[in-house]
């Protein structure tokens, strides 16, 4: 029973990360129909300009840590923001009538640039992230959970919460959903198009930040290549959930980091040993194709029309 | 720069236009080989990759079906050549016995993975095919316990060549006087199967199923209103596509006589994918035209990227392979940004492109 | 005006193939003609002479920082070869490192062992990874140059029956059986947990240890999996944590090592930790903090610091190349094989020094270097680790023929409890 109260603990840790990056790829899926493949870039860039700031603080100032921790975020988010917007604005508007695939290239163009840019800005080695909080545990039955873990679930709760309230309570949600809805008639309502779908790119960005930082806290190593598994993760949780779809999203990274902890603990002594964690991955890609195939619009998803 | 010629595309009864590029596909490894066999190892690559391009052109530029997941066809003909004529069971069997095999088998397996899958759209199919890729590779990497069927991730080695008789593909030989390396004779081999794979595309492509393909990928509540089974032809493009796939992997194996589960990334997936798109989906010769370009490219700048830092800065300011990646990454989306159908796109898509209104 | 930049690029790289192609037709013998300038200021009538020695790692891709490490080790012994001015057959020789990229592709790896074959090199260090290694012996195998690899460990390397494959790396089934057996009869432990990253090299480390430590009587309580790019082990760490082991072996890199090693001390795991040469470096301290404290790890070879050519090596590399990252000793030693065949046979032409090179008797930085006859480094020593303080402490050194073994008193490893 701990064992499993534990793993719930990792998984759901792991699953608050995901959601969060997968937050970025349902938004500006929902909007335009674009699966940004250079979303966990972004979440990389964050991580690695956090690294940046956080270390040279550390090194040459006498700040308090949870302050460097917060001017690191405070850097890396409009930096991150900044590059989404760069990323719509140069590589993905002008593909806005081109056939649907063609910006999906750009896409993997773009994160193939990204990746080698850092490479070349923070070199090739892992880095180590500077540990700002000093790790404790606290016990739960015989589970342990850090203040670190406890820190990522809360702030991943209050981010989801301030983007719903975002996109249901404010203008420039209303305005995003109905651009989601159809783009025309939302431009003929006075909708201006390029402004929400550049806001849905600098809104997913800053959320990568966010992930990038809380990455680099939560495993305290930093890499230039540690951005790909992470998106493409996120992007099967978003899927999972519905693509398109906030909650979808939060649900789909929550469940998928729940199964894969399970998973990795569970299926070996079940199958006999024949499945071990070894096929981690596999599990989650099986329920995703499971549910497609009862629901084929993910979880959460609305019933697509014919012409999705 | 819209060229307005026809020549382009129209297959014509141009037999000068054949013969002329009969000849240059015959000179060419020499000429490669002047410059270093390495380019005809190259060269050898690129025809693999025109297979695979073609192949998941037919799922998607055909049939319009997003398959994120093509590389696994790969693999599976691949790993089936390589257990069928390696000292890893100690099956020796011939090649013109496997290739087929393979292609088959990679077919049932297009089919595994096209019928559940059939209800699902765009973006969602792209992430089950992904998924699928990724779960074949994985099981690759893992069947060597509890019995050891592909020997994990150490992959198995010494893999037969091609061979007729006493004829080994791998080796140097002279024949009629002329000295013939062992890549340039699998050139010749890929070469008359790219062939025969070129014309069994044209001619699927202006057929009844290739029709069906194209009214699918257009719209598809349509195709079944007149008629067209959509689920059978849907099915059969993964199957065609498929076995394309299992082909090259059974002639990937015998070329390189090792395999292992890291030649099957999904990294490789996206790249045919790109050299699909890039060259000009569903577009034969575009699609070879990107098939080609992409594998070249990176070969190019390996040798190029250096000695041009050296010409424009005099030193090597950046580390040459990072830029390589760098160069590679901006030419695709500079590709994209300036021919958002592709280098080569037909006109039929072309026509689409500039008349489309709804986004 | 990228268009542009990419024009030139391409230009350049036509003629610069073209220039190559026309090289290639001289006789490789003939002192070259790119360094008229150097030639210039040796007027003692001794003839310089061009050799050039490949070096294939991955440069970019995830390992790129090891594949850089490896390319730095050659070049430094290629360096220091140079500051010797070493005379073959009347000639001072000039090396030349070619450094390529394989991307860690077994195609890639295939096309750049063809470019090294075609621009004539006299010898490969290299490939770093087991599945570039392989395919590429082949193509070094036929044309008849001599290849060590630095860090290749899987044993079909040098069972395929080539004379031109050589590893200066133990294999797995050397590293393994010591690690095992370490783990059972000097740490004592009964129970055992295994993990290992699902790479040629983790795997195959990892069987090795599994068969060792049941030989040695251990009883293997877990076999878990991950992958090398992973850096969430909690899950397999937990269902591990349940099944109360006294050690873990991890077979697999510092890069998964470090953050696995904090994540056990998060979950309160306090069994042993060992690991093999993957994660026996520097960077796992810097990567797990405090949470590497009293693990274990080997390497194949004698501890470097410990032999005198070893210290030399590790200034010289830090100064120039910064922190070693693991193969970088190995990536120098072949290198300096190559160089020391080459003086014995008095020739740089592969067919003719390609003998020597199984002959040798070199003692490298990383202990005496000899072959077995299929190419393997003979009764290579495997030095086993603790990290105390932050530094790698040599703890025993099991095999090797070198007597200057083990000087560093024995640290009573029973009692050194992974204190957490």
């Amino acid at each position: 029973m701990d064992i499993l109260l534990q793993q719930l603990i990792n998984g759901v840790t792991l699953g608050a990360v995901y959601a969060l990056v997968a937050l970025g790829y349902t938004m500006v899926y929902g909007i335009i129909g674009l699966i940004n493949f250079a979303h966990g870039e972004v979440v990389m860039i964050g991580a690695m300009v956090a690294f940046t700031v956080i270390t040279s603080l550390a090194a040459h100032t006498q700040l308090p840590p949870l302050l460097i921790l917060l001017i690191g975020l405070v850097v890396a988010a409009p930096t991150c923001m900044l590059l989404g917007y760069g990323l719509e604005r140069l590589a993905y508007r002008p593909l806005r009538h081109a056939p649907r695939l063609t910006p999906l290239i750009t896409a993997i163009g773009m994160s193939i640039v990204l990746q080698n840019v850092a490479m070349i800005i923070w070199g090739r080695n892992y880095i180590n992230f500077p540990q700002m909080i000093d790790k404790t545990s606290y016990h739960i039955g015989n589970a342990l959970i850090t203040n670190v873990q406890v820190a990522i679930l809360f702030l991943s709760a209050l981010t989801m919460v301030g983007l719903m309230w975002l996109v249901y309570r404010t203008k420039l949600g209303t305005a995003m959903r109905a651009t989601a809805q159809d783009q025309m008639v939302a431009g003929l309502m006075g909708v201006n198009i390029n402004r929400v779908i550049a806001a849905a790119f600098v809104i997913g960005s800053a959320l990568a930040a966010l992930a990038g930082l809380m990455v680099g806290t939560y495993y305290e190593i930093a890499h230039y290549q540690m951005g790909f598994m992470l998106g493409l993760k996120a992007f099967t949780a978003a899927v999972l959930g519905g693509i398109g779809n906030l909650a979808g999203a939060m649900a789909g990274g929550l469940l998928l980091g729940i199964i894969e902890a399970l998973g990795a603990g569970y299926i070996g002594d079940l199958t006999g040993g024949f499945l071990g964690s070894h096929y981690q991955d596999i599990f989650a890609f099986f329920v995703l194709i499971t549910v497609l195939v009862f629901r084929p619009s993910g979880l959460l998803g609305e019933r697509v029309g014919e012409r999705a | 720069m819209k060229t307005k010629g026809n020549f382009m595309g129209i297959p014509g009864p141009a037999w000068l236009g054949v013969a002329l590029v009969a000849a240059a596909l015959l000179v060419l490894p020499y000429v490669a080989g002047m410059a270093g066999t390495a380019w005809v190892r190259i060269l050898n690559f690129a025809i693999l990759y025109v297979f695979l391009a073609l192949g998941l052109n037919i799922v998607v530029g055909f049939a319009g079906l997003l398959d994120l997941g093509y590389i696994a066809f790969y693999a599976v003909g691949a790993y089936l050549y390589a257990l069928l004529a390696s000292p890893h069971f100690d099956i020796h069997w011939p090649f013109w016995a496997i290739l087929p095999l393979g292609a088959a088998l990679a077919c049932v397996f297009g089919v595994l993975l096209g019928a559940p899958t059939l209800k699902l759209r765009g973006d969602y199919l792209a992430i089950v095919t992904l998924g699928f890729g990724e779960i074949i590779r994985i099981f690759l990497n893992n069947l060597n316990a509890p019995i050891n069927v592909t020997n994990g991730a150490q992959g198995i080695t010494l893999i037969d060549p091609l061979s007729v008789g006493e004829f080994k593909f791998s080796t140097t030989s002279t024949l009629f006087g002329l000295t013939i390396t062992g890549p340039q004779k699998y050139y010749y081999f890929l070469v008359v199967v790219a062939v025969l794979v070129v014309i069994l595309n044209l001619r699927l492509q202006n057929s009844r199923i290739g029709r069906a393909w194209e009214a699918i990928r257009e719209d598809e509540t349509a195709a079944r209103a007149i008629g067209i089974n959509t689920r059978n032809v849907k099915l059969l493009a993964f199957a065609m596509g498929a076995s394309f796939g299992g082909i090259a992997g059974g002639m990937f194996s015998a070329m390189q006589g090792f395999v292992s589960p890291e030649s099957f990334s999904l990294l490789e997936s996206i790249m045919v994918l790109s050299m699909v798109v890039l060259g000009g989906m569903g577009h034969i010769p575009g699609v070879i035209l990107g098939a080609v370009l992409l594998t070249f490219l990176p070969e190019v700048l390996r040798y190029g990227v250096e000695p041009a830092q050296r010409f424009l800065f005099g030193r090597s300011v950046i580390d040459p392979e990072s830029l390589r990646m760098l160069i590679f990454g901006l030419a695709l989306v500079l590709v994209m940004r300036f021919r958002p159908a592709g280098l080569w796109p037909s006109r039929l898509r072309k026509r689409e492109l500039t008349t489309e209104v709804t986004p | 005006m990228q268009f542009s930049m990419k024009g030139i690029t391409l230009g350049v790289a036509a003629t610069i193939a073209l220039f190559g192609c026309g090289k290639k037709e001289e006789p490789q013998q003939a002192a070259p003609a790119p360094a008229p300038q150097t030639a210039a200021p040796a007027p003692a009538a001794k003839p310089e002479m061009v050799v050039r020695i490949g070096h294939v790692a991955p440069l970019t891709g995830p390992i790129a920082h090891l594949g850089k490490d490896n390319e730095n080790g050659a070049r430094l012994a290629i360096e220091d070869a140079n500051a010797q001015k070493i005379e073959i057959d009347g000639k001072i020789i000039k090396f030349e490192l070619m450094g390529e990229d394989d991307q860690a592709d077994p195609k890639v790896g295939t096309v750049v062992a063809q470019k090294l074959v075609d621009a004539k090199v006299a010898g490969v260090v290299g490939h770093l990874n087991s599945g570039t290694t392989i395919p590429a012996s082949k193509i070094y195998a036929d044309a008849g140059i001599p290849q060590i690899s630095p860090s290749a460990t899987n044993p079909k390397y040098t069972q395929q029956g080539f004379k031109t494959a050589f590893r200066v790396m133990a294999n797995d089934v050397q590293q393994g059986s010591v690690d095992g057996t370490f783990l059972v009869k000097e740490l004592g432990a009964k129970k055992i947990a295994i993990i290992d990253d699902r790479t040629a090299y983790g795997q195959g480390l990892a069987d090795e240890v599994e068969k060792a430590a049941k030989a040695a009587g251990a009883e293997i309580v877990a076999r878990e999996f991950t992958n090398d790019k992973a850096t969430d082990f909690k899950a397999i760490l937990t269902k591990i944590k349940s099944k109360r082991p006294d050690a873990i072996f991890h077979g697999g890199m510092d890069a998964t090592g470090g953050p696995m090693l904090k994540q056990m001390k998060e979950l309160g795991i306090k069994a042993k930790f060992m690991t093999g040469d993957g994660g026996c470096t520097p960077e796992i301290v810097k990567l797990a903090g405090d949470a590497s404290e009293g693990i274990y790890c080997t390497q194949a070879g004698l501890p470097v610091d410990k032999l005198p050519n070893g210290q030399k090596f590790v200034e010289d590399f830090t100064k120039k190349y910064g922190q070693i990252q693991i193969y970088a000793p190995y990536s120098y030693d072949a290198a300096m094989v190559l160089i020391d065949s080459m003086k014995r046979a008095n020739s740089a032409d592969p067919a003719k020094y390609l003998p020597e090179v199984g002959k040798t008797s070199y003692n490298g930085v990383t202990g005496k270097i000899e072959f077995d006859e299929k190419g393997d480094v003979k009764n290579g020593a495997i030095t086993v680790f603790t990290i105390k303080g932050g530094k790698l402490e040599t703890v025993a050194v099991h095999g090797g023929s070198a007597p200057v073994a083990a000087a560093a008193p024995a640290a009573e490893p029973q009692k050194e409890e992974a204190k957490k």
